[in-house]
């Protein structure tokens, strides 16, 4: 079980969190039908580093992007997303 | 007088195997026990039903599972190595029968021929009809002990740790290894699997003196260190997180703090592994015959237990430490008449025992199920010895396991100890002691006869299956693995499977290396169900949450039904009544007059801002920006793939401030989903979406008497069908929305969840007095299927479109919600798909879930969603998916229940049973 960093609490077991999905599958309600509906179903899956979106569901309940690495779970980023994460 | 016996004192402590009253020492194991009783049969083999007895000392035990406790208490597989004796102790061998000496099972062995590795795959790929035949056969024959049936009276804890120094193994490395950590001021957790701090002090005394051990502990524990006997580091896991499982009371043994065992999640900053290593076993032909021992077990067994396996020994080995075997059985009295090491050069020339060199065990024979005799072949000849004990030796193996467990973990081949060692690791964790080295070995002396010489004790796989997979082309170690299923035993191989990895690599042509491993997978030791399951068993699995007017329901003696965290009433049967006459008459109460119930559990949202017209709809598929203040609609959320998956109520209550009600099981679903949708997809909104599901309660009033209801309990006029109100109700502030979902003019009242039960009062008195009643679950379902209302998990069960389930005509024309671009998918408007229909029996009773078939034994075209009644008129009804349904109205179908051996005629209908133009809810 990993121990996630959340910009918020701190270092926290990941039975705190839940994995949501890849960042390139978020879509946008206003994307062209073509390319949401690529981007929802044909990920990436590399292997290697990729972008996770992450959730503090049992702690802030914030929503977290992590560069996580696939084979490894090193985590090499992690910033929480939200209007307090706004410049 | 042979086999085994103990010297001195039997001991004071009663216990029981297979029904015979025995006695032990404290401190005894099970095993230690039994051989200190003379017995040395103690299980038949899985596969074969070979008798076996006991080959080792600690948990890699292949042989001597026994099944111990009884009733729920019990546990099958325990190793009996790894079992301390206690007072009333039951233990039972296990698959044999009728009894352990004698086994009809045991046949197989003779038939082994017939039973090679890899029958269960050529049986399962054979013809069906053999399998059928096969598998009650092997399903009797082949197996482990019985799972209890009786529930676990005790309980099982779960417990988090942390510390910055993890230290595995109370060893004499592991103890050093940990005093120095807690010298330097480090928080330390030392874990023994064993109930002895040091064990191997107490085998070979001579390293150390056992006093030390205890000295090193009280100092740990006077630093602060913690120190937890029995427990067994299983797992470990990202990020240094070990888990371990503790032993509060025995296998069987009645708690004496009702806690049986407890799970540790630990946390550490810093790992060190001082877990040992186990004795490899040689293999020759009838290696697994009760009375060949491992020889540091012999060594134990002599040394700590005081029970001598043998009177007349030979030792095999091919390395230096089974000469202190030898050295502690003549010292207790047996004789060793021959030691025979695989090396050439004379090793331990002074031990004065008679040591034949480049010599290893040939085969060996037994009467009554223990061994009788050795052979050898030394300097050409065969040389036989009439014995009653074989201590063997073929080098230690370090137990990496938990190295390999951390990931991206690596181990380094030792050619002269023949020993993979821990390497690099990506987590901070360090290997110390026997597991991190192994002493040299000689080398390996070809059996003679593979077919009968075992590698894997507990599945019963020899050197000659290795050859069979071998042969059939299996090259890779894990397929190996799988076919001759070595190595997947309750032991995991720790015994067994360097000695197949060798076999292999030899056959390969390659080094030991090159072979390759399989994955070291947690638990290191057999866990039971118990210890994962923690305190979740029974009612704890789920918490359960309380209506806030469960008291008001709970006087009045309903039928309570669960339903997400909650349990709703589901009918007030009044007295004789059962459950169905007593829905059927609530649910005639609001069709005639008026009834009133709880809808306290629906999902809440409170929206406000100037975005939350905006936010709703992006998660609403229907328009919300154009709902006047003091105005509401129906609407329905899908996931970004199209497909519905809630539908609810949307009221604007303000200019800026709107309440979303969405059902009540998908509730932490839609709380997430607005939390995704405001949070990541538009963070630059001005809006805030709070989750009040639990702030307000709600009660609905319907029938075509709700208005007058209405009318005498708040000033202002009842609102229109879909308007909202503000007022008062016993004083109480109060929001009426106008809603229905029975079918009737009906109105929810929300109410601060605290307040709630005056305003059920007040409502219930004028209820009551036009002649209605609280109606539960049950009524609301027969009133929603005849008016054709949907329900989450019902009909909409994620595979439909707004269009299968008839909402696309109030899908916002604007797009831009989540779920449009989805929606758009081609796939999604093909002809075929299933889509919502009403479904009228033509005779008998449409049965719950059934399948709507052409015929009987004709495929499935649709399925019941919901089945009901006509409430005034009776009648069986019912909502239901049916391929390209909209099309087929009049059509007659089958709905047949296999299972519940139901079946009913009836005619696609359109799904409205009721007032089909919905002039009850303007009335």
């Amino acid at each position: 079980m990993m121990l996630i960093s959340c910009p918020h609490c701190g270092p926290r077991a990941q039975a705190e969190f839940t994995y949501e999905r890849t960042a390139d599958s978020v879509i946008q309600p206003d994307a062209a039908p073509a390319e949401a509906i690529e981007h929802l179903i044909a990920r990436a899956n590399p292997r290697g580093l990729d972008d996770e979106v992450w959730r503090h569901t049992f702690g802030c309940r914030a929503w977290l992007v992590m560069t996580r690495h696939r084979v490894t779970h090193a985590i090499e980023a992690i910033r929480a997303v939200g209007p307090e994460a706004l410049p | 007088m042979s086999g085994p016996r103990r010297s001195g004192e039997p001991g004071t402590i009663r216990f029981t195997f297979d029904g015979k009253p025995l006695l032990a020492r404290p401190g005894d194991t099970l095993a230690a026990a039994l051989l200190a009783n003379g017995i040395g049969l103690v299980a038949r083999s899985f596969k074969y039903h070979r008798p076996r007895g006991i080959m080792a000392a600690g948990v890699e035990e292949p042989n001597a599972l026994v099944t111990v406790g009884t009733a729920g208490r019990g546990e099958p597989n325990t190793r009996a190595t790894d079992l301390f004796v206690y007072d009333g102790m039951v233990a039972r061998s296990q698959n044999r029968w009728p009894s352990l000496s004698f086994d009809v099972g045991s046949i197989l062995g003779l038939a082994a021929k017939a039973l090679p590795a890899g029958f269960y795959y050529k049986t399962f790929f054979g013809s069906a009809k053999r399998w059928l035949l096969y598998e009650w056969f092997i399903r009797r024959a082949a197996g482990l002990g019985d799972a209890p049936t009786a529930a676990d009276p005790d309980r099982f804890a779960q417990r988090a740790g942390f510390c910055d120094v993890l230290v595995v193994g109370a060893g004499p490395a592991g103890l050093a290894a940990a005093l120095a950590a807690v010298e330097a001021g480090d928080r330390v957790i030392l874990v023994e699997q064993d109930s002895l701090l040091a064990p191997s002090l107490v085998r070979d005394p001579q390293e150390l003196d056992p006093a030390w051990a205890e000295a090193t502990a009280e100092r740990i524990r006077a630093l602060g260190g913690r120190i937890l006997l029995r427990t067994t580091a299983i797992g470990y896991w990202d990020d240094n997180l070990i888990t371990l499982s503790q032993r509060l009371a025995e296998p069987g043994e009645r708690p004496p703090a009702g806690t049986a065992q407890r799970l540790w999640h630990v946390r550490a900053k810093r790992v060190v592994l001082a877990t040992g290593a186990l004795e490899r076993p040689l293999a020759f032909a009838h290696n697994d015959r009760p009375g060949v021992m491992l020889s540091q077990a012999v060594r134990t067994y002599v040394r700590r237990f005081g029970v001598i396996p043998g009177q007349r020994a030979v030792v095999a080995t091919n390395n230096d430490d089974a000469y202190l075997t030898a050295a502690a059985l003549r010292d207790a009295g047996t004789e060793v008449v021959a030691v025979l090491d695989t090396r050439p050069a004379p090793a331990g020339a002074n031990s004065g025992f008679p040591v034949h060199n480049d010599a290893a065990p040939l085969a060996t024979k037994g009467a009554r199920h223990h061994l009788r005799e050795v052979s050898a072949r030394v300097a050409g000849k065969v040389v036989r010895w009439q014995v009653d004990l074989l201590a063997i030796s073929g080098g230690m193996t370090p137990v990496v396991h938990l190295h390999m467990q951390a990931g991206g973990a690596t181990l380094s081949w030792d050619e002269a100890s023949q020993a993979f060692l821990p390497s690099t690791a990506r987590q901070n964790v360090t290997s110390i002691g026997a597991a991190a080295g192994a002493d040299p070995v000689g080398p390996t002396l070809a059996a003679e006869d593979p077919a009968k010489s075992f590698i894997d004790f507990q599945n019963d796989v020899t050197l000659g299956d290795v050859d069979l997979a071998w042969a059939e082309g299996y090259r890779s170690v894990e397929h190996l693995k799988r076919y001759t299923t070595l190595g997947m035993a309750t032991d995991q191989g720790k015994t067994s499977n360097m000695a197949a990895l060798g076999r292999l690599a030899e056959k390969q042509g390659v080094a030991i290396p090159e072979a390759g491993l399989t994955t070291f997978r947690p638990p290191y030791t057999p866990v039971t169900m118990g210890l994962l399951a923690g305190r979740t068993e029974r009612d704890a699995g789920a918490h359960q949450r309380r209506l806030a007017l469960y008291q008001v329901h709970q006087a009045k003696g309903p039928i309570w039904q669960p339903l997400g965290y909650w349990k709703r009433p589901r009918a007030y049967p009044k007295s004789g009544e059962n459950l169905s006459q007593a829905a059927l008459r609530e649910a005639r109460a609001v069709r005639t007059a008026v009834g009133m119930t709880d809808v306290s559990t629906l999902a809440k949202f409170e929206v406000s801002g100037p975005d939350a017209a905006a936010l709703l709809e992006l998660i609403c598929a229907t328009t919300v920006a154009k709902l006047k203040v003091g105005r509401g609609r129906y609407t329905f959320m899908l996931r970004e793939d199209g497909l519905v998956f809630d539908d609810g109520t949307v009221w604007r209550l303000g200019v800026d401030r709107y309440l979303l009600t969405s059902s009540t099981g998908g509730a932490d679903r839609m709380a997430a989903h607005i939390s995704y949708v405001r949070q990541f997809l538009r963070p630059q909104f001005k809006v805030s979406a709070v989750n009040v599901q639990e702030h307000y309660a709600g009660i609905a009033i319907a029938g075509p008497k709700a208005t007058k209801v209405l009318a005498a309990l708040i000033d202002d006029d009842p609102p229109r069908h879909m308007s909202t109100v503000a007022a008062t109700i016993a004083r109480v502030p109060v929001l009426v929305l106008a809603a229905s979902y029975s079918g009737e003019r009906a109105f929810e009242v929300y109410v601060e969840a605290t307040k709630a039960e005056a305003v059920w009062n007040a409502c219930e008195a004028e209820v009551t007095s036009l002649g209605g009643c609280p109606y539960g679950m049950e009524a609301m379902e027969f009133l929603r299927i005849e008016k054709g209302h949907l329900v989450v998990g019902g009909e909409i069960d994620g595979r439909l479109t707004p269009h299968d389930l008839a909402l696309d005509k109030m899908l916002n024309k604007a797009g831009a919600y989540v779920g449009a671009q989805g929606l758009a998918r081609p796939a999604l408007t093909q002809p075929g798909r299933k889509q919502l229909v009403g479904l009228d029996a033509l005779s008998g009773t449409i049965p719950e879930g059934a399948m709507l078939v052409q015929a009987p034994g004709q495929p499935a075209e649709g399925h019941v969603t919901a089945a009901g009644l006509r409430v005034l008129d009776g009648g069986s009804i019912a909502l239901g998916q049916l391929d390209g349904g909209f099309a087929r109205h009049g059509e007659e179908l089958l709905a047949t229940s296999p299972t519940r051996r139901q079946s009913a005629r009836v005619r696609v209908v359109a799904p409205h049973f009721y007032d089909t133009l919905g002039e009850r809810y303007r009335e």
